[in-house]
């Protein structure tokens, strides 16, 4: 398709009078905007980003995990949100409340099962090859930073599992160093982490996540015999 | 030519991880037409509806806190015992070590003492910040004032002397039970203990802990604690199936799923070296942050990125394209 290094809109413009056109090269970094410009730009190739036809090979339920992880992730966080509007105290007393907590928790195992699930898959069909190990990595820590954020969560509820998880994974916390700094007996503390911290994190690698896939493209089967010689992917009709 | 194939697969294979000149590039395959945006809104009302029944049909668990009136009321030789425990220095807290105190040196995984390093950070003493000073706050009982007197005037190896003496006459004593205990020198520590007693049962002991001073209280850790060292709470999470040795850690109230996302971190904990040792917490923490390094770096390790072509489930996820373009 599109190779990278197409002139973009504004690049393409005749130079100003006292420039060199090899400063137009994307990357030629004489300009700091050009050059962020140029990342911006090149980083999903043209069409890519949101492109309405995808590979032949794509064809398998396994594929629709990652999409309903995402879609899980937005119910949980909606659902926080409108936890977070009626306050800390608001799902233990109202029945309206208690529903959205109802709504939040079970989001959060439906956004877990989905994860865990696209994980293996991604695993077995090895989809780290051709350059994609970041795309694997920020997984990886899309998954952690998921089960930090709702371990948080339970330490957040105010209720009976809260002072008994937190109580128990103390000892797991001190003896490596980590509870002097990350306090779970504090809920104050906990909240915090459980609501801007950990999400404001997980936000962003699942953004970054995203985008190496789109980058990459759906990675192709493995052992293939052959390369797909381009006037075969011509004659199917791309 | 087969022999070639072979030996050029096998190098692929070896460079599959960084190699993307051994897998083509996506964007080379024929296409056909797809929806991604309307994928999307489908799933995301799938998964909206979902969720919706879930929440309807099993609700979610939201067992009250325990609160020191409870555990006051529920038993009140558990609180007796842990106050006599904390003046003592003999509870869970009080021998803690860092972050709350410097009793112990805490776990080491290894040579490493990381938890000694991190310091205290969180500094709690338990006999005071637990018991005595709660009780201080406590206005217009000269009877109280005169006990706390007593105990303030003796030197530190009277106190300890009195309330160990009273820790193990309690212990002995039938159920535990402070009107059963055997004659004894205790000085004030019962009279102590039996007055923290009534202060939990008043319901005015989570305010003297948990603000501690201040007007918004928000930091249980002091609560938490002195919860965590008497058996109370214990005893209720094991009759909820949730102890340590019972997969606690991951389970919640109720029949719930709670985090089963944990699994892998609570079973060591049921298996030996770890079930038995004394540094087991360290050692299952450095254990996983491993595993995970493993799992983060799968691309990278030999053996482990070769699972996928061993065991081929990739077969199945792409038999239509392999139908129709022979697999190696
Ligand atoms: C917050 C959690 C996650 C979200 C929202 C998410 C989302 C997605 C989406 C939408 C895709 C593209 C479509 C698909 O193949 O399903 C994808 C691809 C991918 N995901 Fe995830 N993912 C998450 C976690 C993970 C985890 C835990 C791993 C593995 C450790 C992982 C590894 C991958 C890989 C390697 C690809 C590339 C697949 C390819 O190129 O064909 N992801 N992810």
């Amino acid at each position: 398709m599109t190779p990278p290094t197409t002139p973009v809109a504004g690049t393409t413009q005749p130079p100003a009078t006292d420039e060199k056109p090899a400063s137009r090269t994307p990357g030629s970094g004489d300009s700091w905007t050009r050059w962020v410009r140029t990342r911006i730009v090149n980083t999903v190739p043209e069409g890519e980003a949101l492109p309405d036809r995808q590979p032949v090979y794509v064809s398998s339920w396994v594929y629709i995990f990652g999409v309903l992880t995402l879609a899980a992730l937005a119910v949980v966080v909606v659902t926080g949100c409108v936890l977070a509007i009626g306050g800390t105290t608001w799902w233990h007393v109202a029945s309206l409340g208690h529903f959205v907590n109802s709504l939040h928790l079970w989001s959060v195992e439906l956004f877990f099962a989905f994860m865990v699930i696209h994980l293996w898959g991604q695993f077995w069909m090895a989809a780290w090859r051709g350059n994609r190990t970041l795309t694997w990595m920020t997984g990886v820590v899309a998954f952690l930073g998921s089960i930090g954020t709702a371990f948080t969560g339970y330490l957040s509820q105010s209720n009976f599992d809260s002072q008994w998880i937190s109580t128990q994974a103390k000892d797991g916390l001190n003896s490596v160093g980590i509870g002097a700094f990350f306090n779970v007996l504090d809920p104050g503390q906990m909240l915090l982490w459980h609501v801007i911290l950990l999400p404001i994190v997980l936000g962003v690698i699942v953004v970054l996540h995203v985008v190496l896939v789109r980058r990459h493209g759906v990675v192709p089967p493995l052992d293939l015999v052959d390369r797909v010689p381009d006037d075969l992917a011509r004659s199917e009709g791309r | 030519m087969g022999m070639t194939a072979t030996l050029s697969r096998t190098t692929s294979h070896g460079g599959a991880s960084h190699g993307s000149a051994q897998t083509p590039d996506s964007h080379d395959f024929p296409t056909r037409p797809y929806d991604l945006v309307k994928e999307f809104v489908i799933a995301l009302v799938v998964v909206a509806l979902l969720t919706i029944g879930l929440a309807a049909a099993f609700s979610s668990p939201d067992e009250k806190a325990v609160t020191m009136t409870t555990w006051a009321a529920a038993a009140p030789s558990d609180v007796i015992a842990t106050a006599a425990g904390e003046l003592a220095g003999t509870t869970t807290s009080a021998g803690y070590g860092p972050p709350y105190n410097s009793a112990a040196d805490g776990q080491k995984l290894g040579p490493f003492s990381l938890q000694k390093w991190a310091g205290v950070r969180i500094p709690v003493d338990s006999a005071n910040d637990l018991v005595l000073a709660p009780l201080r706050m406590v206005p217009g009982d000269s009877g109280l004032t005169a006990t706390l007197a007593t105990w303030d005037a003796a030197p530190a190896d009277t106190q300890t002397a009195w309330a160990t003496a009273y820790v193990t006459a309690l212990a002995a004593a039938p159920d535990g039970d402070p009107t059963k205990v055997a004659k004894g020198t205790y000085g004030p520590v019962p009279q102590i203990a039996s007055r923290f007693l009534s202060l939990a049962q008043s319901g005015g002991l989570e305010g003297a802990l948990t603000q501690s001073g201040t007007f918004y209280g928000s930091d249980a850790t002091r609560s938490l604690l002195l919860l965590a060292d008497g058996a109370f709470l214990e005893d209720q999470a094991r009759a909820r199936s949730l102890g340590g040795d019972q997969w606690g850690m991951m389970n919640e109230t109720g029949n719930y799923p709670g985090q089963p996302w944990m699994w892998l971190y609570t079973f060591w904990y049921q298996v030996p070296p770890f079930a038995t040792s004394d540094n087991a917490d360290a050692q299952v923490w450095g254990l996983m942050m491993l595993l995970t390094l493993a799992l983060l770096l799968a691309p990278f390790i030999p053996g482990v990125r070769s699972l996928p072509r061993l065991i081929p489930i990739h077969r199945l996820v792409w038999r239509d394209y392999y139908r129709d373009h022979p697999r190696q």
